[in-house]
């Protein structure tokens, strides 16, 4: 089975952890001068999305995780998964409710993911950095008003909630930043 | 992605200009003071046994012996010292195998000094003027704070470090919320961790705190005082959990050196970890070598601590991975 040494730690390694996929996030080489060098890591377990602190003595070893991600186009959903589609091979996944996540929010047809396979299976979805969405609903901004400081809440067609400028009106589209959820800006046609 | 930049050191150029005045004030310290600049070989035909410290080899000519890249210029400059060399010092790259961090870089610069005649107290007076002396002008410091290794324990965590079991550790490690791998029954390794993990980060900031009068058991190269419980005359210089220095009152027992090299060899044994072959010249100078305690300082940390910069590379030219 392969396994990583702690000298081959860096940010984005994947290994198991206690049975689950794990990404090292941070990994900080301590070490006394003449004493024991130890590695101090931050994993995000990528089943739970938790974030775990661990320390490894320098020259351990632990087993590596399966796990790849994939760029994947979403095609539909049925009752049980949402359906991804690879654009070279044509293969289709489905993804179920937990490895979607929250990130849900931000599906639109056509647009391609990042899928985390593990053993071959998606455990975790990443949507695309920036998505155009249309706002659904939002009250009416003042008449006037370009600067869009203060900003209103403005539920989008996937069922995003995303503060926008007052200008912003329905029927518009606009591009959202997924990793921070704010508006970028307006999309003109 | 390029971007066309590549060629660019790691260090700021005003970090490099600030890291030369520091050199040339290290000079002026020592040079007013009569010890004089020697220089020895990074490339020697033995390395270092310590458990812990593992050194890069390599080979002169293919049909040459293994060469051992210096983790320090200890044994040589304590060659020279046992031919009567006196007070010197010296600033040299010196190589760690796998060492590589946030305060890491396996290639490094190292001042290392050897004062005949004093004790590793009376050193460490001398290591403070020095770190001031080169500080002075970049931040202000607050009056040293000179501890024992049972102080710093008792007073950061109300644990008396010579007088602790495995078991407790363990327990005490697991009450800090540290998920660790198990380090087994090496009793220096739990210390270690808990140095690192618990003491380190709370050291008192914006001042040199020196820890000495080591547990007996990380020597190293000092000399052991028989008091109770025994003590190693050793000290080490922190500046904002930062470990900056390692000081030694030196061990001049060419018997009790050869004895701790071989245990040393034996833990390296049963660590799966090369065997380094004994430095049988140290041995043979060793009775010559006059008392005398000597410290090595790192030099990229006390430029790191002069310009606030929290990561190694900032102040290195240029750094492995480039």
């Amino acid at each position: 089975m392969a396994s990583y040494s702690t000298s081959e730690f860096k940010s984005g390694l994947k290994i198991m952890m206690d049975g689950d996929p794990c990404s090292i996030i941070e990994n900080e080489f301590v070490k006394p001068g003449k004493g024991q060098a130890f590695s101090r890591v931050k994993i995000r377990n990528l089943k739970t999305g938790r974030v775990l602190e661990k320390t490894f003595k320098s020259g351990d070893s632990v087993e590596a995780a399966d796990v790849m991600d994939t760029d994947m186009q979403y095609l539909y959903n049925d009752d049980d998964a949402w359906y991804f589609m690879d654009p070279i091979t044509f293969e289709q996944l489905g993804a179920d409710n937990n490895a979607m996540g929250e990130n849900i929010k931000w599906l639109k047809e056509q647009d391609m993911w990042v899928v985390t396979l593990w053993n071959g299976v998606p455990i975790a979805m990443t949507a695309p950095n920036h998505v155009v969405l249309t706002i659904a609903q939002t009250d009416p901004g003042l008449r006037g008003d370009t600067s869009g400081g203060g900003g209103k809440p403005a539920t989008c067609d996937t069922g995003a909630v995303v503060r926008v400028p007052l200008f912003i009106s329905e029927g518009e589209a606009i591009r959202v930043d997924t990793r921070t959820g704010e508006y970028v800006g307006r999309v003109k046609d | 992605m390029t971007d066309g930049f590549h060629y660019l050191p790691a260090a700021s150029l005003v970090t490099l200009q600030l890291r030369a005045r520091i050199r040339k004030q290290i000079r002026a310290f020592f040079d007013a003071r009569g010890v004089w600049e020697v220089e020895t070989p990074i490339l020697a035909s033995t390395g270092v046994t310590d458990p812990h410290i593992d050194s890069l080899q390599t080979q002169w000519t293919d049909m040459g012996d293994v060469l051992y890249l210096q983790t320090s210029p200890e044994y040589a400059m304590k060659r020279l010292l046992a031919a009567g060399s006196g007070a010197i010092y010296q600033i040299s790259r010196v190589f760690r195998y796998a060492e590589r961090g946030r305060q890491h870089h396996p290639e490094f610069s190292m001042l290392e000094w050897y004062r005949p005649g004093y004790d590793h107290h009376r050193l460490m007076l001398e290591v403070d003027e020095l770190i001031r002396a080169c500080l002075s002008e970049h931040l202000s410091l607050e009056k040293s704070l000179f501890l024992s290794y049972s102080q710093v324990w008792q007073e950061t965590i109300g644990i008396d470090p010579f007088a602790i079991h495995i078991e407790q550790i363990k327990v005490f490690v697991q009450q800090q919320g540290i998920d660790s791998t198990d380090l087994g029954d090496d009793l220096d390794a739990w210390i270690q961790l808990i140095m690192t993990h618990c003491i380190e980060p709370v050291l008192p900031k914006n001042r040199l705190v020196f820890i000495s009068e080591f547990p007996a058991s990380q020597a190293a190269l000092a000399k052991i005082r028989d008091s109770d419980p025994p003590v190693a005359e050793r000290f080490e210089l922190y500046i904002n959990g930062m470990e900056l220095a390692n000081g030694f009152h030196e061990l001049t027992d060419a018997n009790e050196q050869q004895q701790r090299f071989e245990r040393d060899s034996l833990k390296r044994q049963k660590m799966g970890k090369p065997i380094v072959p004994v430095d049988e010249k140290l041995l043979a100078a060793l009775p010559y070598m006059p008392d005398c305690a000597g410290v090595a300082v790192g030099i990229d940390r006390l430029v790191m601590i002069a310009t606030g910069l929290e990561q190694i590379d900032k102040v290195l030219s240029f750094v492995i991975e480039d």
